[in-house]
């Protein structure tokens, strides 16, 4: 059924095979995401500034497989940091991609580096 | 380890296996559920919500994926076929083969099709099933394509039939409820409760025929009619069989357990079948010689059968099993009680009866005077919990019961404080919740609020029809701790946006940051308190939605309405909907040009469907070199001003009210608000711009205009009121100015000025104290503070194509120049529409 959800699956640190060089740090707002494309996948990409940490997960909200995730505002809830989906506000982790205010399917989450001021993101191919 | 299999993954099967894992002792059993539906359990209970959005999953009582990590054996698509009880094995229809110690059968019903010639021709449904509402969805598509005025029938006018009747009145066919008893809803109402129930019925257009019994239905191949007697004949081009349910036994049969004379399977109060070894629950099982079709006795047994297979001998099934029900369409209220139906030598009946409103209300009392034991609500069944609570709980009654339902004006109808309830009263009867449960898991410090009592406690999660209580009870109880229920804006600050309002103005903070961590509660903030700071900044500091625009909520993020697919809609200002010839032409060029779906909005402007991200700036590139400028569309902040066309032109007008609208327009554009504002103007009463449906409305008078407050259209409709009579031009902005800073200042986030009014202590009265006798001083400071803003406005598209830091949010890809490449389009007359959503 969710054909685009099938692409993306979730990359564990130990697991990256590739680190993908997407962009640099200045391209992506503080405390908030864009989006990278590689290959024929969209990878949603967050700067959460005041965590002092990145994120990344699939572009695509699961709810309506539609390509808006990097548009979400991100946040915590209850101290996990999570983003929103700007199209009806589903909130998943983005430690590890869990719909917390729903039964949505988890969404896939990726690995983000950073090395001389660049974004990368891990793989495993 | 033993190995319990389940048949059947309905809602009492996926119970049964929700309250096991919960349970000590659990882990020593295998649990296998087999379920002939190709999918996992759903909420059948509001199976038609799937007409809405034709959305499966958010039905599903649990994913797939619960199952697996609570250890159970999920096997859909598999229907099992015959059990062997002496060897404790079953058979599947995929010739699967498993040992079992114990059976759970869970089968559930299926609807009953009574045997009329012709049923099984096409275009003739049962209601059950996903499936089955796909099927009809799909026919009814059909039809309508040949025939627009296409007719439906359904057979039987019980509680099921009655909601099938409203689906078919959704699904654009025109609907006709064909009943055989000379009463509506035979188990539940009364023949006078019955009639009123009708006349409701037919004012929302539904077509009710009763006392008929069909001979056949007509048609060839597919179905064109039914007819009932030799010269009685209803055209209809499809039929939903509602018609009662049959018991799915079919297991029992083959294999030799009890059964009942009409079906079902014999089960004790213990839900074991005359095999001990096997257990039957939910619509299959009958019980005291009854099968129940409510879910709320099904989970009941679920309970009961999972607390026997580990052990707790204790555990039954009560005597009696509370039949009560309320009928869930939108519009129409009916619930029946206890005891619907009472014999005059058991006790009194009280009826209040009025027809031209559609009300019917029953109570009936014990002869005493002193216990209610049933009653029927129609039109209005406000009262149902609280009634029903009363029955349940044979709660003491007024010495005139008639107060219990007569309406509230005359004195009667408060009767009743939740929390008045013993600690036994049942409040969520699906999750057999107690209102002791619900006070304790408060009390006890475990819930918080009403998201924690419903998932600590479950109550609210079944028919939903409790709901209201759970939050009076949780309000109440919280208060009686002497816990303030605050209206704070979420979980990251203990603040609410009035607060907040005066913080930012008083220490005169620039960014979230700032306010998030002096004052919040050490957390990172979320979607619901950041588009309040940045309103706030905005109404405070003028700032546009350009300054910070990762905390702006999704649409004014990107400074355009964010649609079904992730595209944009953009929408250029219009001021009072006076436009020249050559920027409507422009308009349509610049759409032509990006392809975009148009359609004249109902706030009377032109929006422009379908802009991709990248198209954004480029279109308003366009757009702003042809003199437009954002009509922030997207924004909590003043939309239209509505206009007639006023002296200017009309022969009836009496001042110029498009002049006046584009004034106020211009005056009050881009300002931020608690929620969005509307105003309207028109140049005589008869009103032709729907001044009193806004926000502000304005009506031109001899001598000047009358102003109107606090109107709104929306969910819940609201006529502005009458502020203030033949004013002049300047009075009216001095008045709007006051008005909308003291709504700003004062109203909660998204409360539009309608609740804002409607909620203010001292209402109206209050309102013109302050605003026109400036009672609390503060006239002056609402007026410059506005000032302040009309002076600062500044169109934030222009600011943001001509900063190119601004404009690099505008791409879809930071690592490249391509666009969204899952956009799907399809043809839609002679434009183009977002494929639809599945
Ligand atoms: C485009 C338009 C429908 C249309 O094609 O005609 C529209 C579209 C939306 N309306 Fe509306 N409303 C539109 C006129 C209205 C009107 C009629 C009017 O303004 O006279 C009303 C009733 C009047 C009123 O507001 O009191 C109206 C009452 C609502 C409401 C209910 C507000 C309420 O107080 O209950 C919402 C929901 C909300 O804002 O929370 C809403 C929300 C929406 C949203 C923003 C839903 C959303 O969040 O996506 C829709 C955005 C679609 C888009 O991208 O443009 N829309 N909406 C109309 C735009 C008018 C314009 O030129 O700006
Ligand atoms: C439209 C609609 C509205 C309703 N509204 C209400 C309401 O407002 N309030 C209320 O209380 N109740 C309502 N009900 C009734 C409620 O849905 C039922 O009481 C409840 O679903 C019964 O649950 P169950 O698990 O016993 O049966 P079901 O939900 O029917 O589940 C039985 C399942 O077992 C499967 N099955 C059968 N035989 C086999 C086999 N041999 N092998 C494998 N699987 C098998 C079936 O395919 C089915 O999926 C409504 C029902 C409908 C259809
Ligand atoms: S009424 Fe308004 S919000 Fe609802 S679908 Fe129409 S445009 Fe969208
Ligand atoms: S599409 Fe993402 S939450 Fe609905």
């Amino acid at each position: 059924m969710n054909i685009l959800s099938d692409k993306y699956t979730t990359v564990k640190p130990e697991d990256v095979t590739i680190w993908f060089k997407a962009a640099p740090v200045t391209a992506f707002p503080k405390d908030g995401g864009a989006c990278v494309k590689y290959k024929d996948l969209q990878i949603a990409v967050f700067n959460f500034k005041r965590l002092n940490t990145w994120y990344a997960c699939q572009n695509l909200s699961p709810e309506k497989q539609e390509m808006v995730l990097s548009r979400g505002m991100i946040g915590d809830h209850k101290g996990i940091p999570m983003v929103a989906c700007p199209l009806h506000k589903k909130i998943f982790s983005l430690e590890n991609g869990e719909n917390l205010n729903g039964d949505l399917e988890a969404i896939a989450t990726y690995p983000v580096k950073i090395e001389n001021d660049f974004v990368y993101v891990g793989f495993s191919e | 380890m033993k190995t319990i299999i389940v048949v059947g993954n309905g809602m009492v099967g996926y119970k049964f296996c929700e309250k096991f894992v919960t349970k000590e002792g659990s882990e020593k059993f295998k649990v296998i559920v087999f379920g002939e539906e190709p999918r996992p359990a759903y909420d059948r209970v509001h199976l038609s919500e799937f007409f809405e959005n034709q959305d499966a999953k958010a039905l599903e009582m649990a994913p797939a994926k619960w199952y697996a990590e609570n250890n159970i054996d999920l096997i859909v698509d598999e229907r099992v076929t015959d059990i062997h009880k002496a060897s404790k094995k079953i058979t599947t229809a995929k010739d699967r083969e498993l040992s079992y110690d114990y059976l759970v059968l869970a089968t559930g019903s299926s609807a009953f099709v009574p045997p009329i010639k012709g049923v099984e021709k096409e275009g003739v449904f049962v209601y059950r099933t996903i499936e089955d509402l796909e099927g009809m969805l799909a026919y009814a598509a059909k039809l309508k394509q040949t025939n627009p005025n296409a007719k439906a029938a359904v057979l039987g006018g019980g509680l099921l039939g009655l909601e099938a009747g409203k689906a078919v009145m959704d699904m654009g066919l025109e609907p006709h409820i064909v009943e055989f008893a000379p009463k509506l809803m035979p188990r539940q109402l009364d023949s006078r409760s019955s009639q009123v129930l009708q006349l409701k019925l037919e004012s929302i257009g539904l077509n009710i025929h009763l006392s008929k019994a069909t001979n056949q239905i007509l048609g060839d191949k597919a179905i064109t009619g039914m007819e009932f007697g030799e010269d009685d004949v209803l055209d209809v081009e499809m039929l939903i069989i509602s018609a009662g349910i049959r018991p799915r036994d079919e297991l029992a049969k083959t294999s030799g357990l009890e059964m009942g004379v009409r079906g079902g399977i014999v089960v004790d109060n213990k839900m074991q079948t005359s095999d001990p070894n096997i257990y039957a629950i939910g619509e299959i099982a009958l019980y005291n010689q009854m099968i129940y079709g409510l879910v709320a006795p099904g989970y009941d047994m679920a309970g009961v059968a999972v607390d026997q297979i580990l052990g707790e001998n204790k555990s039954v099934m009560a005597e009696e099993i509370d039949m009560s029900t309320k009928l869930k369409l939108i519009g129409v209220d009916v619930a029946s009680f206890g005891e619907p139906f009472m014999p005059a030598a058991k006790g009194h009946s009280i009826i209040f009866e009025n027809k031209t409103q559609h009300l019917y209300k029953r109570i009936n009392v014990s002869l005493d005077g002193k216990k209610l034991l049933g009653g029927i609500l129609v039109g209005d069944a406000t009262d149902y919990s609280m009634l029903h609570q009363i029955y349940l709980n044979g709660m003491a009654i007024p010495e005139d019961p008639a107060q219990l339902i007569l309406p509230a004006t005359e004195g009667g109808g408060s009767f009743g404080d939740v929390m008045d309830l013993p600690d036994e009263a049942q409040i969520c009867s699906c999750e057999n919740v107690t209102k002791g449960q619900i006070c304790g898991t408060i009390e006890s410090g475990e819930s918080k609020d009403l998201a924690d009592v419903v998932s600590c406690t479950k109550a609210g999660t079944g028919c939903g029809g409790c709901k209201p209580m759970v939050k009076d009870l949780t309000e109440a109880t919280l208060k009686s701790l002497g816990i303030e229920v605050k209206d704070t804006v979420c979980e990251h600050f203990d603040l609410n946006r009035q607060d907040l309002y005066k913080i930012i103005q008083v220490k005169g903070y620039k960014t979230f940051d700032e306010v998030l961590d002096n004052h919040g509660n050490g957390g990172h903030g979320c979607e619901l308190c950041k588009p309040v700071v940045a309103s706030l900044m905005a109404s405070i500091n003028a700032d546009t939605a350009n300054k910070e625009y990762a905390i702006q909520d999704s649409n004014d993020r990107f400074l355009a309405n964010i649609q079904r697919n992730g595209t944009y809609s953009v929408v250029p200002r219009v001021p009072g909907g006076e436009i020249t010839p050559d920027k409507l032409i422009a308009l349509g060029e610049i759409a032509k040009k990006y392809d975009l779906y148009t359609k004249v909005t109902g706030g009377v402007r032109i929006d422009l469907f379908g802009a991709t991200l990248n198209q954004l700036p480029l279109i308003w590139k366009d757009l702003i070199g042809h003199g437009f400028e954002s009509g922030h569309a997207y924004g909590k902040s003043l939309r239209t001003v509505k206009t007639c066309v006023g002296s200017t032109w009309c022969r009836y007008g009496m001042d110029e009210s498009v002049s006046f609208g584009i004034e106020l327009e211009n005056r009050y554009r881009g300002i931020r608000a608690p929620h969005k504002i509307k105003g309207g103007v028109s140049g005589c009463i008869r009103e032709c711009a729907e001044a009193r449906g806004k926000d502000f409305g304005l009506i031109a008078v001899e001598g000047g205009w009358n102003l109107y407050l606090g109107g709104n259209g929306g969910a819940t409709p609201r006529h502005a009121e009458l502020f203030a009579e033949q004013i002049d031009n300047k009075t009216v902005i001095k008045y709007i100015d006051r008005y909308l800073m003291l709504y700003m200042r004062t109203a909660k986030p998204l409360q539009r000025t309608a609740a804002w009014q409607e909620r203010l202590e001292g209402g109206l009265d209050y309102l013109k104290e302050v605003i026109i006798e400036d009672k609390l001083g503060i006239a002056e400071d609402l007026e410059n503070e506005m000032q302040t803003l009309v002076n600062k406005f500044e169109c934030e598209w222009t600011q943001a194509i001509n900063d190119p830091e601004m404009m690099k949010r505008f791409n879809h890809f930071v690592n490249s120049e391509e666009e969204d490449d899952n956009l799907v389009f399809v043809p839609l007359r002679e434009q183009k529409m977002p494929e639809k959503w599945v």
